[in-house]
């Protein structure tokens, strides 16, 4: 968790290539209006918990008018007392605390209902709207920032949005019957808060003023910090070795100063709040006491008047310090609650075209006619782009590292759309069809193997929940990972991502070969399936692989040249474009680009 | 703990003051309310507003030298743990970069983080309040007690008899609470699990329509979530009630106890009034307490991580020992090696190799290649046999020493996120030209050149912003700069295409003709020209020599190299035609 949280801060977050999720500002209405809408959600509870606010704080606040009249009964000295009358004021003070308490209790248990369903439901929407979301979104947006939503600012504005509004309204009501309650005890006396209102109010607003530049700096250094202990701790074998040690340190020493100067001077603003709000209740207690004494003298208060004075007045300066720092804290909520909905608002896959129909069991035939593309307006990516491939055949897409080879793979599956031109799918129009069914009929192994944490059945299984131990079984004999599978303890039923199961990379890769052999579809792309697995083991799982591709249109990314010599049509790309198509012996012939890479792996020096 | 008080003890006499501060600003709150006693009690019979006015007086100067002596106070006590935590974050820090990477695997690397970053700021937190809060809360309880014993010692029981039951409460909240909210962050991680998942699989979940199904999974998570969090905060709303309510009994009760007394000519009200002002002064106090002990948990806790840093042992040490007269540059003596002590990685590794050769090693992942070059750099020490440079031992040179002639890029090596020129340089004083040769010899100008800023272009942080190839091309750079008599390239070439790679040998070759070279490939085109080739299988050597010997000698060898260059023939002609 703390790593994530630390993420949030790190130098990430402004990096130019992954846009940070708050572009633009959203205007404030707007995303009060849509808060609004989550509590609205919960209506019931909301009006039940701002019912049981105003009226366990009003009730509450009758203890110290109780109190004094308590006192009052009392008189000022032996046998004055009137015993029964302060019987009688203290049994209604334990009653109107009793149930004061009652109804706090009900109240957090409501507001906890409430603050639950909330998040339950914005968690909810996030996710929803997440997973349909294009692929091109998660290639832009670093995945610690989305988790970050989901995991810390939802909690952030829930937090903000039960506790400060419900707090607000404690508050309001605080002050407001603390005020009716002094003046009808006497209303001279009130005018001590002529003095410390005004200079709470412009304390606050200066410290506030002062401490969040302050606050704001500290996070950005024990961010950049955090950054640099993360880097340099993950690159100790590196700093090892070049015995780079002293100088690492010394760059430490720098950040790690600022960091605690940073700190260190935002707690020494942040720290006189308490003192502050203490100073201001002494100094009230002070002019209270002096002008109830002085009324007292002329006879114009009791001394049980003073007493609950003295209480109210304690409780009458508190909420507006609170009040003060509430703001502060729905200033934060807000920009989660920025986050949270430009989440929420961002752009889903188009939808299916209205027509669009479901294609089963494709034979596997894929043209492309006349294709432009481009992931950025104005610089295109593909030109006019041709090609067909028939069932069954081989098409194989080669290039140096970073020319832009999965961009034919991104366009085939409709992670994103073509500008120009079309591409179909055993004649029909890949725009006319459902995406699901389009992307069914593709079966895929990518360079990074994804699996998720489960046992490796499910894994197998991922796209074919329906199939027998038998079928997962022979996918994974097929993959040449069937006896490590078994060798396991748990043999299929190991969970993957638990501590102590060992599974190499190599082991992964050959389960997601596994996943792919047990779907039916009619086309395969393998995206660079093998450069996480060492030659001796590619050579056994060659079989395999020929397994796989067999009766299936296959599109094969490779950067080892040799496995894709004897495909049907190879496509050359080189800084995103396509610059050579055809079959091996032609584009030799051609002694192009393609040639020169080929020629270049037999090279020695 | 002992550890962090060791780091206190240069500041004992400015946590002494501190304390001395807090204990007068503090004092000073408690003599508020005495005050308000003896007015409404001594001063006011005696009808002179001139001494109403006076004592009014002492009444605000109290508050002024509380608020004065507070603010004072809580700024030496948060320039003092500045100061500490500064240190002790330097140590840790210092102390993670000196222990051996044996030591380091053993705290593991995200643990080695948290302490450094958590642990810090959780000690830093701790030390600030403890002198805050730590010092104000006893005195406030122990003080107002006194004070209210002055006033009335039979008041003062009826108080006091609330305070075990608001203990006893936080108590018994905190301990049911604590394993619910430990719970609530096990379901919370597994939350994030599922939306790590997601996000980096979205292109195979998509491919397979998976999304319902992952909708549906995540729906799970939530709801348990929500189901956890809705208990153990059930828990923790109890807490507040509760304690109020004791508190405000015990008030009634004061009242009435006091009514009784009053009336027995036995206590004063002006003291009941005063009373009620110490009972909210003397339960913040209790509150605060209790907090303190939840947060000192948390801090302890901290402590003891990191001083489990601090107390590691020192680690391989410096070797006395001779050096031979040694034609070898570099030289395995029979060196076997393991990393958890039980089964071995390496099984008797020998080999010499002159300077200015080439050494070629290639096996399967998990052979042991990259175990070899940790040797090499003295990164692990050998279980049995020695590891020679230039006839030394290699326990028995300086570790700078060692650094300084070696040049090294790790599989998947690291970078910062620094300019181009600081990530090649890594720390080191290189000049330019030694740089720009580096980099030129590393294939890297080109790209390099074509960023906007060049040389001070910035690198994100893990080469986020680099594609696979440029960021080979610049951990080669790296390993150049510094001209190493020694050079180690731990497949730092599998992401470029065929004809960068043949560049670098060909750069290698060139101008680095006087460096000894160990190149860890996958391909057989990457090491077919080294002088010696190791082909290692499950820590054992299973063959050595130069690329004919091996074709000839070793099976394993030749199968791999048969695979790979099996298009060899393809080149030059079509007449051999293509199988389909």
């Amino acid at each position: 968790m703390s790593v994530i949280r630390g993420g949030r801060m790190t130098r990430n977050e402004t990096s130019g290539d992954k846009r940070s999720l708050v572009a633009n500002k959203m205007p404030r209405r707007q995303i009060a209006k849509r808060l609004w809408q989550y509590l609205g959600r919960n209506r019931a509870l909301l009006l039940l918990a701002l019912l049981l606010t105003l009226l366990s704080s009003s009730v509450a606040l009758f203890g110290p008018k109780l109190s004094g009249l308590a006192i009052d009964a009392i008189g000022l000295g032996a046998g004055e007392a009137h015993i029964p009358t302060v019987l009688y004021y203290t049994g209604l003070m334990a009653l109107c605390y009793g149930l004061s308490s009652l109804l706090g209790f009900l109240l957090s248990r409501v507001t906890l209902r409430m603050t639950r369903n909330i998040i339950y439901r914005m968690r909810k929407d996030v996710f929803d709207r997440l997973i349909t979301l294009p692929v091109n979104f998660f290639d832009r947006y670093q995945a610690g920032e989305i988790i970050s939503v989901v995991s810390y600012d939802i909690d952030t504005v829930n937090e903000s949005l039960s506790t400060d509004f419900l707090q607000i309204v404690q508050s309001f009501v605080t002050v407001t019957v603390s005020l009716i309650m002094m003046l009808s005890i006497k209303p001279v006396l009130t005018l001590v808060f002529v003095v410390t209102v005004p200079l709470t109010a412009l304390y606050t607003r200066w410290i506030t003023g002062r401490t969040r530049p302050l606050f704001r700096k500290r996070s950005a250094k024990l961010g950049e910090l955090n950054g640099y202990m993360e880097e340099m701790m993950g690159g100790k074998k590196t700093t090892r070795a070049y015995g780079r040690e002293e100088e690492v340190l010394e760059r430490f020493d720098q950040i790690n100063g600022e960091a605690v100067d940073a700190y260190t001077t935002s707690e020494y603003y942040g720290t006189m709040i308490g003192p502050s709000v203490n100073f201001i209740n002494n100094l009230s207690l002070a002019l209270i006491s002096v002008f109830g004494a002085l009324l007292f003298l002329r006879g114009q208060v009791g001394l049980g008047d003073i007493s609950s004075f003295v209480q109210y007045s304690r409780r009458f300066s508190g909420p507006i310090n609170e009040v003060a720092s509430i703001l502060g804290e729905l200033q934060s909520a807000f920009s989660a609650a920025e986050r949270v909905f430009r989440l929420i608002d961002a752009k889903p896959e188009k939808p299916d075209a209205p027509n669009a129909f479901t294609l089963t069991d494709a034979q596997g035939d894929v043209k492309a006619e006349h294709v432009n593309f481009s992931y950025l307006s104005g610089v295109p990516v593909i030109r006019d782009f041709s090609m067909h491939a028939k069932p069954g055949q081989l098409i194989a897409i080669a290039g140096p590292t970073g020319a832009g080879k999965t961009t034919l793979v991104n366009l085939l599956m409709r992670f994103y759309d073509i500008n120009e031109g079309s591409i179909t799918l055993d004649g029909h129009d890949i725009y006319r069809l459902t995406r699901e069914s389009l992307r069914a009929n593709y079966t895929m192994v990518l360079q990074d193997s994804w699996l998720f944490y489960g046992s490796i059945f499910d894994n197998i299984a991922y796209a074919r929940p329906e199939a027998t131990r038998e079928e997962v079984e022979q996918a994974a004999r097929a993959a040449m990972i069937h006896s490590f599978i078994t060798k396991l303890p748990e043999g299929y039923d190991t969970i993957i991502g638990d501590d102590g199961v060992n599974i190499s990379k190599c082991q992964k890769q050959l389960i997601t070969i596994a996943r792919a052999m047990l779907s039916n579809a009619r086309m395969l792309i393998l995206d660079e399936a093998t450069s996480n697995v060492d030659t001796q083991t590619e050579l056994k799982i060659q079989a395999a692989m020929r397994q796989l591709m067999a009766g299936r249109t296959a599109f094969v990314i490779a950067h080892r040249l040799s496995t894709i010599r004897s495909a049907d049509t190879i496509l050359v790309v080189r800084d995103g474009n396509i610059v050579e198509q055809g079959r091996h012996e032609d584009l030799m012939a051609e002694k192009g680009f393609y040639a020169s890479l080929y020629k270049a792996q037999f090279e020695t020096y | 703990m002992k550890k962090i008080f060791s780091y206190l003890k240069p500041h004992r006499g400015a946590l002494t003051y501190t304390l001395f501060v807090k204990f007068l600003a503090s004092m000073m709150d408690l003599f508020i309310p005495f005050i308000l006693a003896i007015i409404l009690d001594d001063i006011v019979p005696q009808r002179k507003p001139s001494l109403i006015y006076l004592w009014g007086g002492g009444m605000a100067l109290c508050a002024i030298l509380s608020i004065t002596l507070n603010i004072y106070a809580n700024r030496m006590a948060a320039a003092t743990s500045g100061k500490v935590t500064r240190k002790l974050r330097h140590d840790l820090f210092k102390k993670l970069g000196d222990t051996s990477m044996a030591q380091f695997d053993r705290v593991s690397l995200s643990s080695a983080v948290s302490r450094l970053t958590t642990d810090t700021y959780n000690i830093n937190q701790f030390l600030n309040r403890t002198q805050r809060m730590g010092a104000r809360a006893p005195i406030l309880l122990i003080g107002g007690l006194i004070l209210t014993s002055i006033l009335d010692i039979r008041l003062t029981l009826v108080l006091a008899l609330t305070l075990p039951i608001i203990t006893l409460i936080i108590f018994f909240v905190t301990r049911y609470s604590v394993p619910l909210y430990d719970k609530q962050q096990t379901v919370l991680d597994k939350m994030v699990r599922v939306m790590q998942e997601n996000i980096v699989g979205v292109r195979v979940i998509k491919a397979l329509s998976k999304t319902p199904y992952e909708q549906r999974r995540f729906d799970g998570v939530n709801q348990q979530l929500s189901e956890v969090a809705r208990k153990a905060g059930g828990v923790v709303a109890l807490s507040n009630p509760l304690s109020s309510l004791t508190l405000n009994l015990g008030l009634t009760a004061v009242v009435l106890t006091g009514a009784y007394l009053v009336n027995a000519g036995l206590s004063r009200p002006g003291s009941i009034i005063a009373f009620m002002n110490y009972f909210t002064i003397i339960s913040n106090a209790m509150m605060g307490i209790t907090r303190i002990f939840i947060m000192s948990s948390k801090g302890i806790a901290s402590a003891r991580r990191i001083e489990e840093v601090l107390d590691l042992p020192e680690d391989q040490p410096l070797l006395l020992a001779e050096a031979e007269d040694s034609p070898w540059h570099i030289e395995f003596d029979h060196v076997s090696f393991s990393y958890n002590g039980v089964e071995d990685n390496l099984t008797d590794i020998s080999f010499r190799l002159k300077q200015g050769q080439t050494l070629g090693i290639i096996g399967a992942t998990g052979s042991g290649k990259t175990t070899l070059t940790n040797l090499l750099l003295r990164l692990y020490d050998p279980s049995s046999g020695r590891v020679l440079l230039n006839g030394r031992d290699l326990r028995s040179i300086p570790r700078e020493e060692l650094s300084a002639q070696v040049g090294v890029a790790f599989q998947s090596d690291f970078m910062m996120a620094a300019t181009i020129r600081e990530n090649i340089a890594y720390f080191r004083d290189i000049a330019e030209s030694d740089l720009m040769d580096a980099i030129k010899s590393a294939q890297a100008e080109d790209f390099i050149m074509a960023t906007k800023d060049a040389l001070n272009h910035q690198v994100e942080s893990r080469g986020n912003n680099l594609s696979g190839g440029q960021k080979q091309r610049l951990l080669i750079a790296r390993a150049l700069a510094n001209k190493p008599s020694l050079l180690i390239l731990d497949d730092a070439s599998s992401a470029l295409d065929y004809r960068t790679d043949a560049g670098l040998r060909r750069a290698l070759s060139h101008h680095h003709s006087g460096t000894t070279s160990v190149i860890i490939a996958q391909r057989v085109s990457s090491i077919k020209g080294a002088d010696l080739i190791l082909v290692l299988d499950d820590g054992k050597v299973i063959g050595q020599g130069n690329h004919e010997h091996l074709m000839a000698a070793c099976p394993p060898y030749r199968e791999i190299a048969d695979i790979q260059m099996s298009a060899f023939d393809g080149m030059n002609g079509e007449e051999n035609g293509v199988s389909a």
